[in-house]
């Protein structure tokens, strides 16, 4: 298993560099000078390379590439230019609501889905089964930022059960994490259902049956733990994907958190935070898929071995 | 004989053996599919929006752009069925006209990443080696990022607008069809008719396009139907970020970005572009689970 974790964690380390350096050159190409605008619209040709050598702008491209992997080492980032401060500083009180509302989202998801998928799939052709797949499939083809919109408008506006928007107490966590959950319960809820019923159908399960074993047993130690390989490669990718969520749910609940901070970044054209954001969440991606990848291991010991 | 010549021959052997055939399996497809309601009922649903998007602008009761500033906020009644907006236009006009602009936009985002998708992964599939090391390497940064990031990030580079985010949605479409063509390309590739082709002295691109292509355009089209309603979703969600279509035109996701500022009195400005974006993904997705369970031998 050791090797296999060395194994997968080495195959990462590649890919990170080339998605640090096409973050790096996609900032590069960005139109405008950061130079200038730094500067401010007013400031002579002279203020302007001054800032221009101070930023290293006039550094070959490869040097500066090797300076900001330099400084993602030691955690020099640049400055923010919407607020003066380190890209870190910035950034650094942003994570705590991504990653609480990325957690709520997930847990929720996660079991509502599989759940969801097993019942179903054990009810198959019954009415349980057609509701709950009519919840699944409505739930991939909500667009998140609407249902955001209509939950605040039922139990915020309407009920008052809830905060429209911020954070101030655990309350205000339930609508964004059930807006940004949805669509992975319903991915989840399907793909369990369909993993349960082509294992249902396997020898292994019909000979646990025929020895007298419990439905209940027969559903949960053999056909499930045998879908759960195909359940966490799915889950994995789709609780990564929560990271692009994210950005809509903190928009339209107003979080501040990384997602929010990455569309304002935008809007103001504050492309060393942009840069920092974009890399961030790849790396976040990619960490989501190594742990899956890992999981993946523990489960199947046919893919550690090969 | 030449080449051309025996190409020719083989073709028309392939033709009279297969005509036949390939009547009946249509036949067999369309019985197999019409047998899937909710899968008619969604092919339905997008012909009409399909309608709507060409003539939209000539159905539509009132004009999309003219204010009325004795109507605003108005909820749905007899005169505006679906309500007035913040300036007074009809919702259910705007809508129907935007129909143009918010499918064109998915439509053509889906057909350039599905294009250029099909061309890598065949290629990657046929060819292997470093070509398809390389194409599959670049497919993974791009799976690196979560669809909607990876989106936003060529808009930040790209500038707002319709045309931008076309193309960012149609970037984040390649790697998935890169993907499945590879994979289908390497099991064409091995059959006895590509073998033939290739032992006969046929070029590559004529492999690739009249004998490896063909065993790919199932996969392609599930997928396509698919890939239509996320690219709804994403571009509407672009355009409810601000990063999208200008909030003066009649887009779907501005509509639902220029509402929410208005959920407290006039709820119903969000209600119905959501329900439209919301019917018409589910309309592709519910077509894309219909033709799959139609083309697809092991759903039978």
């Amino acid at each position: 298993m050791g090797r296999y974790a060395l194994k997968r964690i080495l195959n990462a380390i590649p890919l990170l560099i080339v998605i640090s350096f096409l973050i790096f050159m996609f900032i590069h190409m960005i139109p405008g000078d950061p130079a200038r605008q730094i500067a401010g619209q007013d400031a002579t040709k002279a203020d302007v390379e001054v800032v221009r050598d101070q930023l290293g702008l006039n550094d070959p491209l490869l040097v500066q590439y090797g300076k900001y992997m330099k400084g993602l080492f030691t955690g020099d980032l640049g400055y923010s230019v919407k607020n003066g401060q380190t890209v870190v500083q910035t950034i650094a009180p942003r994570f705590k609501p991504t990653i609480m509302l990325g957690l709520c989202a997930a847990v929720w998801a996660v079991i509502i889905g599989v759940l969801l998928g097993v019942v179903s799939a054990v009810m198959q052709g019954r009415t349980v089964d057609y509701i709950a797949m009519i919840i699944a499939i409505s739930g991939i083809s909500l667009p998140g930022f609407w249902l955001g919109l209509e939950l605040i408008q039922l139990f915020s506006v309407g009920l008052g059960w809830f905060p429209t928007g911020g954070l101030g107490s655990w309350k205000a966590y339930v609508l964004p994490s059930l807006t940004l959950g949805a669509g992975i319960m319903a991915i989840l809820a399907r793909f369990t259902r369909s993993s349960m019923l082509e294992t249902m159908r396997e020898d292994y399960v019909r000979t646990a049956r025929a020895k007298g074993l419990g439905e209940f047993l027969v559903v949960m130690r053999h056909a499930f733990k045998n879908s759960l390989i195909d359940i966490v490669t799915v889950g994995g990718l789709q609780i990564g994907g929560l990271l692009g969520g994210s950005v809509m749910v903190e928009t339209v609940f107003s979080i501040p958190g990384l997602g929010r901070l990455l569309v304002d970044s935008i809007n103001f054209r504050d492309y060393k935070v942009v840069q920092a954001l974009l890399l961030f969440f790849a790396l976040g991606y990619i960490i989501i898929n190594l742990i899956v990848d890992l999981l993946y291991g523990v489960i199947n010991p046919k893919v550690r071995y090969s | 004989m030449s080449d051309k010549d025996k190409t020719t021959s083989v073709d028309r052997f392939d033709e009279a053996e297969a005509l036949p055939t390939q009547k009946s399996r249509r036949k067999e497809f369309v019985q197999k599919f019409m047998k899937r309601k909710t899968a008619v009922i969604s092919l339905i649903f997008i012909v009409l929006l399909l309608l709507a998007a060409i003539f939209g602008s000539y159905m539509a009761p009132y004009d999309v752009d003219q204010a009325d500033y004795n109507n605003l906020l108005q909820g749905p009644s007899a005169q505006h069925i679906w309500g007035t907006d913040e300036f007074g236009r009809d919702i259910f006009s705007r809508l129907l006209v935007g129909t143009r602009l918010s499918l064109a936009s998915a439509l053509s985002a889906t057909i350039a990443g599905t294009v250029l998708g099909i061309v890598l992964g065949l290629i990657a599939g046929y060819y292997g080696g470093w070509i398809d090391s390389l194409i599959m390497r670049a497919c993974d940064v791009l799976f690196s990022f979560p669809d909607i990031l990876l989106a936003i990030a060529i808009v930040a580079v790209l500038g707002p607008g319709i045309t931008n985010v076309i193309i960012a949605v149609a970037v984040f479409t390649v790697p998935s069809f890169a993907r499945i063509i590879r994979g289908a390309t390497i099991t064409v590739k091995e059959s006895l008719y590509v073998e033939v082709a290739r032992s006969i002295g046929c070029k590559n691109w004529r492999i690739l396009w009249v004998h490896v292509f063909p065993g790919t355009v199932q996969s392609v089209i599930v997928n396509f139907t698919m890939r239509v309603g996320t690219a709804i979703l994403a571009a509407s969600s672009l355009s409810f970020l601000g990063f999208g279509a200008n909030v003066t035109q009649p887009d779907w996701g501005a509509m639902l970005s220029q509402g929410r500022n208005y959920l407290n009195t006039a709820p119903h400005i969000v209600l119905f572009p959501g329900i439209l974006i919301f019917v018409t993904v589910l309309a592709f997705n519910l077509l894309g689970d219909g033709l799959r369970d139609t083309l697809d031998p092991r759903m039978n």
